[in-house]
């Protein structure tokens, strides 16, 4: 008990001397590079979905395909309460969306999350692929493929010397840093290590007495929640909750981000969210080096991500932070051999 | 009635080609436990080969054949070059590699021919059918869709019935250590298999594309409904497949008419999510033992 205090306590610390250092970072960057910084903030929402699919697909070894779609739900759910209630406070806001996510997510989750194998990706496909036409139907609700505007979030009287970009990114790291605090906490609990053992072996888990289908359940609602969280922070940042924003793709660009950061670590979810996020810049420039024609400029970025998961599972079976621990492994073992042999 | 009649033979039609791509999907589960998310896009990369095989030749069958002998390749490739190298290790790694074969097929097709949407040609008339005075809503190339799967359907039925190398190819996937041991090449099966999952995807994709139109992502939504039909039908059962993609396109096709065209997808949510709550091991299976 007191250690787990003590891990909670040490996290929530180093979590806050991260906040204030980035966002004094992001203040001074912001006189530098204001595009950068508005990338940033949205690389804080793209890290809470990434970090909650770190704890389903990372740690309990499920694959979801429809956290795109779940973080729809959480801008939806946001733009739909500030079109009749304009003034409610963010904090009261994102709660909602992470409420009306996570029970989107017990409907899916109870059906197939419960069944080994490919269920669960499938079931979650198919939210990818069928909840843009929801809001299509409904389109006098959901605003159709419009979609619906999200009013701008602006800094209080008092701090109006801040710039809007950093205002967003400030205001994105709050809630990235309690999901990171309460997932790193969660990870280093009882159900964390009931997550990694059915990860490891179902049958062993549940002779333990885990509880396996509630349990993988529970996973997968803690990491829709974290996407509606996402999907709500993305909503203020881009001012808009549309179909078009939450296609097929990001699902598997939220996927490639874990694949890239290392499948089950919560830092790797920060450097995934950073690659995703700035990965096609640094492919814009590349074309204007090598002076592509434009359809390849526009898909280059998906192709790339799409390799990465291939030469990832080929190369690094064990994900990338696995294959870097091998690597380092391996060095060491050299080394202990010459050493030996000396 | 009317209205009810004309759903019920255009669900018939849209049946098959979830059919034939929830037979590719079967293929491959059974095979090798591995669900292959690419299909799909595997189908879309074929059709858009055959699309420029047409518009090449001018003629519609040369293309048909060259999207099916595509599909072939592609399947035979994918699984010898790619997925062989991952069907010992964990399910997740291999269905992460399927999902990175979409991605890039996705991004690759829309590089060599664009992103825009595309009439595909039809070799019979796409319009309903007139009898007399009366309209039936089968088209002529909804009859040949139907014969089409069923035939291809049929043939792969006496593949695995009937001959030597079907025999293999079931003993491969049901105790695939065994059949090694009695000098089966399973290996070359399993690329054999994949190369005939990925033939009828392509067929799904060909049949599908003159009333879907063509464009990257047309296939997405066909495969979460190959998906569902699959899982209908027991996700191991050609057979199972057939009647689960009748059954998901029927469904649809009511879900469509009556509720909303574009409600159909989420609709198959509804489905795939019922039937894992109310039957999770399908209509066909057939021993329950080897559901993963």
């Amino acid at each position: 008990m007191r250690l787990r205090g003590g891990t909670l306590l040490r996290n929530a610390a180093i979590a806050a001397v991260l906040v204030v250092l980035l966002a004094v970072g992001l203040f001074e960057l912001d006189s530098l590079n204001a595009f950068v910084v508005y990338q940033l903030s949205s690389v804080t929402y793209v890290a809470i979905a990434a970090a909650g699919l770190t704890l389903l697909t990372g740690l309990n070894g499920q694959l979801s395909l429809g956290h795109g779609a779940l973080m729809g739900i959480g801008a939806y759910c946001t733009a739909v309460l500030l079109r009749s209630y304009t003034d409610l406070n963010p904090a009261a806001v994102m709660a909602a969306a992470v409420l009306t996510t996570a029970a989107v997510s017990v409907v899916v989750g109870l059906g197939a999350a419960r069944l080994r194998g490919p269920y669960l990706a499938g079931a979650t496909l198919g939210l990818a692929v069928g909840l843009p036409g929801v809001a299509v139907r409904f389109s006098g609700f959901f605003g159709g493929d419009q979609g619906l505007n999200v009013p701008a979030l602006s800094a209080p009287d008092s701090l109006s010397q801040v710039p809007q970009e950093v205002w967003l990114a400030w205001v994105g790291l709050v809630p990235a840093a309690i999901t990171f605090v309460l997932l790193a906490n969660l990870v280093s609990t009882r159900y964390g290590r009931d997550f990694k053992a059915i990860r490891e072996d179902e049958i062993a888990s549940a002779l333990h007495g885990i509880r396996v289908a509630r349990t993988q359940v529970l996973a997968f609602v803690l990491s829709g929640a974290c996407a509606g969280l996402a999907g709500s922070l993305m909503a203020y940042t881009s001012n808009l909750a549309a179909p078009g924003s939450f296609p097929l793709t990001l699902s598997l660009e939220l996927l490639a981000a874990i694949v890239i950061g290392g499948l089950g670590t919560l830092p790797g979810a920060v450097w995934g969210a950073l690659v995703i996020v700035f990965a096609p810049d640094w492919i814009g420039s590349l074309n204007d080096a090598l002076h592509l024609p434009g359809p390849v400029r526009a898909e280059l970025p998906l192709a790339l991500f799409g390799a990465v998961f291939v030469v990832a599972m080929l190369a690094f079976p064990e994900g990338v932070q696995g294959g870097l621990v091998r690597l380092w492994r391996w060095r060491v073992g050299r080394r202990q051999a010459a050493a030996a042999r000396a | 009635m009317n209205y009810f009649v004309v759903l019920t033979l255009t669900g018939l039609a849209a049946g098959m080609v979830y059919s034939a791509l929830a037979l590719a999907l079967v293929l491959i589960w059974r095979a090798t436990r591995i669900v292959n998310f690419a299909q799909g896009a595997m189908a879309m990369s074929t059709t858009y080969i055959a699309l420029a095989v047409i518009q090449a030749t001018g003629n519609y069958w040369i293309g048909f054949v060259a999207a099916l002998v595509a599909g072939l390749a592609m399947g035979a490739l994918a699984e010898r070059f790619i997925v062989r190298w991952v069907e010992t290790g964990p399910p997740l790694n291999a269905v992460i590699l399927t999902l990175g074969l979409f991605l890039v097929l996705e991004a690759v097709v829309p590089m060599i021919w664009g992103a825009q949407i595309r009439s595909f040609p039809a070799p019979f008339s796409i319009a309903a059918t007139q009898v007399g005075n009366t309209y039936i809503a089968l088209s002529p190339f909804s009859i040949f869709t139907i014969a089409v799967v069923l035939a291809v359907m049929g043939a792969m039925l006496a593949l695995f019935r009937l001959t030597g190398i079907g025999l293999r190819m079931r003993a491969a996937a049901f105790a695939p250590d065994m059949a090694r041991l009695l000098g089966v090449r399973v290996g070359r099966l399993l690329t054999f298999g994949w190369a005939l999952a990925s033939m009828a995807g392509a067929l799904a994709g060909m049949l599908v594309a003159p009333t879907l139109l063509l464009y990257p992502s047309n296939m997405d939504a066909i495969l979460v409904y190959g998906f569902t039909a699959a899982v209908l039908g027991g996700l191991d059962s050609p057979v199972g497949a057939l009647v689960g993609g009748v059954g998901i396109g029927l469904a649809l096709s009511y879900i469509g008419g009556y509720v909303g065209g574009d409600l159909e997808a989420i609709g198959a949510l509804v489905i795939l999510i019922a039937i894992l709550m109310l039957r999770p091991q399908g209509l066909f299976v057939h021993a329950a033992e080897r559901r993963a």
